[in-house]
């Protein structure tokens, strides 16, 4: 029963950069539906890199990817795993590439097959999720800081995944938008996350519990 | 970085569908850029100006662009009559200039004009954006639209790394002078900015990938031919026709 609940499990990852030192050194970590975690540590303790090897971005050289209760190895593993699972980049100049905020959305609801019917009712309700509406024929790099940041989320969401990986989701943004990303993670409870953040009160505020990146592995604060 | 200056406004081109613009300052450009008589070039020209006319741009802007173009000519002028082998119409010291000379620099120059003219009455009325779209609906290769796009997309975000790198060699009181430290550090700028724009390209791409990219780019707007674009369409197309028989009439006829 216990197994179902648990959505990414991994054994004893590590993981070097050519020429560095381990990043991540024998981790262990198990993440079950309906947590929501924060992940903290020191620039360059590995907390990114975990994100883009639980999405298949990176491989491990040792070590055992679980998602879903299944092994993840090759690239065709993984696609099952980007589709439930939306990654939240740190820069959301690597995000954004469409011509406009309503094609940026949809990139990802169509590349699942979805009709252009269902997905324009998509692009709807995600900016209305995240409090954009109106923004469908903007264009993504005349955006604001804030509102690019918002975009990223809602392209994330349009793809209606089930768990987020969200990467530092509120550097570099106003009071604000920070306060609107808080208030849309708390008025969604479908979703388990874990959050990379350097800020205290933003995980206070969104997680349960916080872990800590150290050593190349994860410690329970 | 890249302003779309000419792309707002609201005259009877702005609005035309950019898919008649597009082939038409395409097909323009090539008979334009193939014909070789005087009555055909200046035909052509006369057909730049009215819808440079049309569009109602900024006169100043416009001559800044023609100024450029015309810099680059100014150099033919230079070096082609005098190297262009034929009869001698007057001479400079031990150089003399020739009449072929002379004639090819003349076509050149209305060639590029017009060329220029029509793509700044015709492409640069559209937003980026818009063209891209265009092209798409043109059957134009994906590979080829998204090179387009991506070069526009993030030459502006590799304009903003380009200033960091410059910003944080000036608070260290870098000044470019002609010595080795100059150079080394212009070397390190440039292999940075590769380096970094490489990697960006690899963060962009894992972005994609995990928004389910497989190599398919998708398409919302779509464009509806009204039937004055018809109409100036049609027209456009049979001005140019028009310099093609002037051009090639023996041959075709």
């Amino acid at each position: 029963m216990e197994r179902n609940h648990t959505l990414i499990e991994l054994d004893n990852i590590t993981f070097s950069y050519p020429s560095r030192e381990s990043v991540l050194n024998g981790l262990n970590l198990t993440f079950c539906k309906g947590e929501r975690v924060g992940f903290v540590g020191t620039n360059g303790s590995g907390k990114t890199t975990l994100f883009h090897i639980i999405m298949g971005l990176l491989r491990p050289k040792v070590g055992r990817i679980r998602v879903f209760g299944e092994f993840r190895e090759t690239e065709s593993d993984f696609r099952e795993v980007r589709e439930k699972i939306g990654l939240l980049f740190q820069d959301a100049d690597d995000q954004l590439f469409c011509p406009t905020v309503a094609e940026d959305i949809a990139f990802g609801p169509l590349n699942l097959g979805k009709t252009y019917d269902e997905t324009r009712d998509i692009v709807r309700e995600t900016l209305e999720a995240v409090g954009l509406v109106g923004f469908e024929d903007r264009v993504t790099y005349n955006l604001s800081g804030g509102e690019k940041k918002l975009v990223s989320l809602a392209t994330v969401i349009a793809m209606k995944p089930t768990v987020l990986l969200l990467d530092e989701p509120t550097t570099g943004l106003d009071e604000e938008t920070t306060e609107r990303i808080i208030r849309f993670l708390n008025n969604n409870t479908s979703f388990s996350y874990i959050t990379i953040s350097h800020d205290r009160e933003f995980l206070e505020q969104t997680t349960h519990c916080i872990y800590k990146m150290k050593g190349g592995k994860v410690e329970k604060e | 970085m890249i302003r779309e200056e000419f792309s707002s406004g609201d005259s009877f081109i702005h609005r035309l569908d950019p898919r008649v613009k597009l082939v038409v300052a395409i097909l323009f450009s090539i008979v334009v850029a193939v014909a070789d008589r005087f009555t055909v070039l200046l035909s052509g020209l006369l057909f730049s100006i009215v819808i440079i006319a049309m569009a109602r741009l900024k006169v100043r802007q416009v001559s800044y662009r023609l100024l450029i173009v015309n810099g680059f000519i100014l150099l033919l002028w230079i070096f082609l009559p005098f190297t262009f082998p034929g009869e001698t119409l007057f001479s400079i010291g031990r150089f003399n200039a020739s009449r072929e000379g002379i004639i090819y620099s003349s076509l050149i120059t209305i060639k590029s004009n017009s060329i220029i003219l029509s793509c700044i009455a015709l492409i640069a009325t559209s937003s980026i954006t818009t063209l891209v779209h265009a092209l798409r609906h043109l059957y134009v290769p994906d590979k080829l639209v998204y090179l387009f796009f991506f070069c526009y997309r993030y030459i502006h975000v590799i304009h903003l790394e380009y200033t960091r790198l410059v910003n944080a060699m000036r608070i260290r009181c870098f000044r470019p002078r002609t010595n080795i430290h100059t150079y080394k550090s212009y070397a390190y700028l440039v292999g940075m900015l590769l380096l970094r724009s490489y990697d960006r390209s690899e963060r962009v791409y894992s972005a994609m990938l995990c928004r389910g990219f497989k190599g398919k780019f998708w398409m919302l707007d779509h464009f509806s031919l009204k039937r004055s674009d018809l109409v100036s369409g049609v027209m456009m197309l049979l001005y140019i026709m028009g310099l093609v028989l002037l051009q090639w009439r023996e041959t075709i006829l």
